[in-house]
């Protein structure tokens, strides 16, 4: 890691210097309106050198998949397989335009129909949609689409959609972005969904539940099939939140179990990289009675061509285009080399790697539920007397992984979410569980090496509050 | 299977410690009836096999670098410095996650406060957040928090805004009994009302044409609406910003600052604000911070407008950014700098209009009327879908047919010149429409 403070672009800037050249005016010049004319732009001046130099400095001060052991819980930090960088950099998908004519699109039009068609299979969906940009844009599309049937079917007090407690975090803000109101619905003591409170709720405003299976306690819902048949019977529909398919790809197809509709995130599951926080992918699929309600446009083929098409009743565009194209490319790659035996090595992978951790762990943390998990696990960080989970994600750090995901279920006090994912081998998950457990002493014995860490990264603990105060968001020279 | 770590012996041994005997044991809470389906997908291909896969299917598509290139209409071919790519691919930056442990995310988090403070000068705003999806859904957002920061539902909107944009806003809107009234042309002719939410402005619209906007912010202000501008880029760099025109806030489509086009994505949506609305402002933000020794660092910020911590209490439910697309915009702006960014719009410019004068002496053509930035629209004498049919395939894309969003405007080409464009061939685009129509 680069400990070293580094300036900020506009400190590095200095007047006069340029980086890139263009060519010279090749056209005889057409006056430009002074009026319309600003003077300056403000954007800095350097050269290549200095920008190269800053950009990869700035770099060095990250964790990432490529240099560390990543476990966020949820975010399915996998191994990013560098093909598929190559192939979603070939110049006959990066220099493609979206408005050509479908005769000059073929190799993209058949990426994207192609994608569809798997992706569907996996999770037995009849229609499928790229359109979404991430997962929260499927879950938009998918909410947005409950609604567009039932007022289709003039069913117009259907305002009211369930979301377990053990949801992330997205579904209650897209049932807002809906206009729906969420109702939230206990967890059991086994950690699924609390079939009398969910009963309580059913009646005929209900619009549908939102259920993310494997839950975020990394549990598997095992009423699913009792749920998805009591929402229906109110008239309801049932959104999957797909986040956590890395558990289930190969090994459930969502639909045969009652879901109607779902998003994956593609750069969860199939392996797209996260980009520091993006672009992702969304894939939203539906069973027959709501496919036609998909976002679009959508890519099919018709007579050995493709072609790009809109659902019948759609609920229109989400984006510009057809989805985060780039993105699919890598994950039609990462398909096409897995096929169906690997995506089920995949899930199976995923929840024993998960599964070994929280064994190897779970005689120095308490876990709320200690059921056999699927990909994740949720444990709780209070080791010692005044040490909060987050001391202990910041000793993690000086000791060379990036922390898991922290104070998330909201269920479990303390929490520190752990998804170590297929790609990582058993001496990593040793290493892991070796730190873990040598931090739970270390808060008993020594509590201040968890007090103060990270003492290893180029800033300590920053005062967010302070940040959230006074907030300083750009440059102010 | 690649790219899982562990052997049979590992498993073995792991299978040991849960203390299960094998691998389907693990899956016993899935309903057995439907546990380990038959799934219908070919068969695994090694890497060599799958990069012949795709780049066949590459190679079928029409490609910009080999072609003569004057399509536009929301997606630009424009120059990208090798130095974007470089630092975007490196894998620090590619296969980090959203930066919310800032100690062991300082270069991401230092990367999005850069961007932001570059984009809020080329904006002209003063606070600008860490993005979304692409500039159709960052206007459709700006559209609901004037919606939601005025209470009211009317928004007036250019009838000349990006088709595909007016669609977003409409599907973001859906359930909140938005209506929707269109100025033509000159945005002067908004009659914003006591119930207009936000007077919507694109900048230069979607026929390419561009305004003088003297005067339009106070007429919104006068009226208690917002004024929203959805800016290019690169037009921003030459010319008077959405900041200098008096926006209250600012959208655009950041593909044109270093990110490829891609078929259509990912994109780069950018977000403006004033200072007065940055707590009703969607999507992440990075703001500066101390440490205990004071050491200056950086962390996401004003988090209780998001919908991890506030639920459905959120001003929307994003949760990513485009992160890396972004990156490459940061880069993008840092390598072109002042004198390149704003290089670029003059070559745009001139280029573009050069390319106007010939086309209009072309028998049977003439342009629309008004000033424009590096777009503007050819009536032509035939068909324009099929001129542009005729000259794809000929390594000549000539424009876009408006008829593709607009069947009655059959006779109307949308032509976009950039800085890539060379004279050669600008002028291979006039003689093959003179030719495209003899």
């Amino acid at each position: 890691m680069n400990l070293h403070p580094e300036k900020l672009i506009y400190e590095l800037s200095s007047p006069g210097r340029q980086a890139v050249a263009l060519p010279r005016l090749d056209v005889p010049e057409t006056a430009i309106p002074k009026a319309l004319l600003r003077a300056d732009n403000g954007l800095p001046e350097l050269d290549e050198l200095t920008v190269v130099r800053h950009f990869t400095r700035l770099s060095q001060k990250n964790f990432s998949i490529d240099t560390h052991f990543y476990p966020l819980g949820s975010c399915t930090m996998k191994y990013n397989p560098k093909v598929n960088e190559k192939l979603a950099s070939l110049p006959g998908f990066t220099d493609a335009h979206p408005l050509v004519s479908d005769a000059h699109a073929q190799g993209s039009l058949e990426l994207i129909a192609r994608l569809q068609e798997y992706l569907a299979e996996l999770g037995g969906f009849s229609g499928v949609s790229l359109q979404p940009a991430a997962g929260a844009h499927g879950e938009l599309a998918g909410v947005f689409m409950i609604r567009a049937y039932h007022l289709s079917r003039g069913d117009a007090k259907r305002d009211k959609m369930l979301i377990p407690d053990s949801a992330h975090g997205t579904n209650p803000a897209t049932c807002t972005m809906a206009g729906m109101r969420t109702v939230t619905i206990p967890s059991a003591e086994d950690g699924g969904v609390d079939m009398a409170a969910l009963k309580a709720e059913l009646d005929e405003t209900v619009a549908g539940i939102m259920l993310t299976n494997p839950n975020t306690l990394g549990i598997f819902e095992r009423n699913i099939e009792e749920i998805a048949k009591l929402v229906h019977a109110a008239g309801g529909l049932v959104y999957g939140d797909g986040a956590n398919m890395n558990a289930l790809a190969g090994v459930l197809k969502p639909a045969s179990v009652g879901i109607d509709v779902m998003h994956y995130n593609l750069h969860k599951t199939f392996s797209t990289p996260h980009g520091g926080g993006g672009p992702g992918a969304g894939f939203v699929g539906a069973t027959p009675a709501l496919a036609d309600f998909l976002p679009g446009p959508v890519a099919r083929e018709r007579e050995g061509r493709y072609e790009l098409f809109m659902p019948a009743r759609s609920i229109g565009r989400l984006k510009s285009f057809y989805g985060n194209f780039g993105v699919l490319v890598r994950a039609y790659a990462y398909v096409r080399m897995l096929g169906a035996s690997g995506m089920r090595r995949v899930a199976e992978n995923a929840v024993l790697n998960a599964n070994y951790l929280r064994v190897l762990v779970e005689g120095s943390y308490k876990l709320k539920y200690t059921r056999r998990c699927m990909h994740e696990f949720v444990a709780m960080g209070d080791v010692a007397e005044g040490i909060h989970t987050l001391d202990v994600a910041k000793r993690l750090i000086d000791l060379g992984f990036h922390p898991p995901t922290i104070y998330f279920p909201l269920i479990v006090p303390e929490a520190i979410m752990i998804e170590p994912t297929e790609t990582e081998d058993k001496e990593a998950l040793d290493e892991f569980a070796a730190a873990l457990i040598r931090i739970a002493e270390e808060a008993k014995t020594n509590p201040d090496l968890l007090k103060k860490a990270p003492t290893t990264t180029p800033v300590g603990r920053l005062d967010e509050v302070a940040a959230a105060r006074c907030p300083v968001l750009c440059y102010r020279g | 299977v690649p790219f899982i770590a562990n052997s049979d012996s590992d498993r073995k041994a792991m299978l040991a410690r849960v203390g299960v005997g094998s691998l389907d044991e693990l899956f016993a809470d899935i309903p057995a009836a439907h546990r380990f389906p038959k799934l219908d997908l070919p068969e695994p291909l090694s890497e060599m096999e799958v990069v012949r896969e795709v780049e066949s299917m590459a190679a079928l598509n029409l490609r910009a670098s080999s072609s003569a290139w004057f399509l536009g209409a929301g997606c630009y071919w424009r120059f990208t410095p090798a130095v974007v790519g470089a630092i975007a691919s490196r894998g620090e930056f590619l296969t980090a996650y959203t930066p919310y442990q800032p100690e062991v995310s300082q270069g991401t988090l230092q990367a999005i406060f850069e961007y932001q403070s570059m984009a809020a000068r080329l904006m002209g705003m003063e606070v600008v957040n860490a993005s979304h999806y692409d500039g159709a859904t960052a206007l459709a957002e700006a559209v609901l928090l004037s919606g939601n920061h005025t209470g009211r539902r009317e928004v007036v909107l250019p009838a000349a805004l990006h088709p595909e944009y007016r669609q977003v806003i409409e599907s973001y809107c859906a359930a909140f009994g938005y209506s929707f009234v269109e100025f033509d042309g000159d945005p002067k002719t908004a009659k914003p009302g006591d119930s207009t939410a936000c007077v919507v402005v694109q900048l230069p619209d979607f026929e390419g044409r561009i305004w003088d906007l003297t005067g339009l912010a106070d007429a919104a202000h006068a009226a208690g609406a917002l004024l929203v501008v959805h800016v290019d880029p690169v037009y921003a760099a030459l010319f008077k910003c959405p900041g200098e025109l008096g926006a209250d806030l600012a959208t655009a489509e950041g593909q044109s600052l270093g990110n490829a086009m891609n078929f259509g994505g990912p994109f780069l949506g950018m977000m403006g604000a004033t200072n007065k609305l940055v707590r009703k402002m969607p999507g992440r933000i990075v703001g500066e911070a101390k440490d205990a020794e004071g050491r200056r660092g950086f962390v996401l910020t004003l988090s209780a407008r998001e919908q991890h911590i506030r639920r459905e209490k959120a001003v929307s439910n994003i949760c990513s950014n485009q992160g890396l697309s972004m990156l490459q915009a940061c880069v993008h702006m840092a390598a072109m700098g002042k004198a390149g960014l704003r290089a670029v719009a003059e070559l745009s410019w001139h280029k573009a209009h050069y390319a106007a004068s010939l086309v209009a002496k072309a028998p049977g053509f003439s342009l629309m009327p008004g000033e424009f930035f590096c777009e503007f629209v050819v009536r032509t004498p035939r068909p324009a879908a099929e001129i542009v049919e005729r000259l794809e395939s000929r390594g000549v894309v000539p424009g876009l047919a408006l008829s593709r969003y607009y069947p009655e405007r059959t006779h109307e080409l949308l032509v976009c010149v950039t800085e890539m464009c060379t004279k050669a061939q600008i002028e291979l685009l006039a003689s093959s429409l003179e030719e495209a129509v003899r």
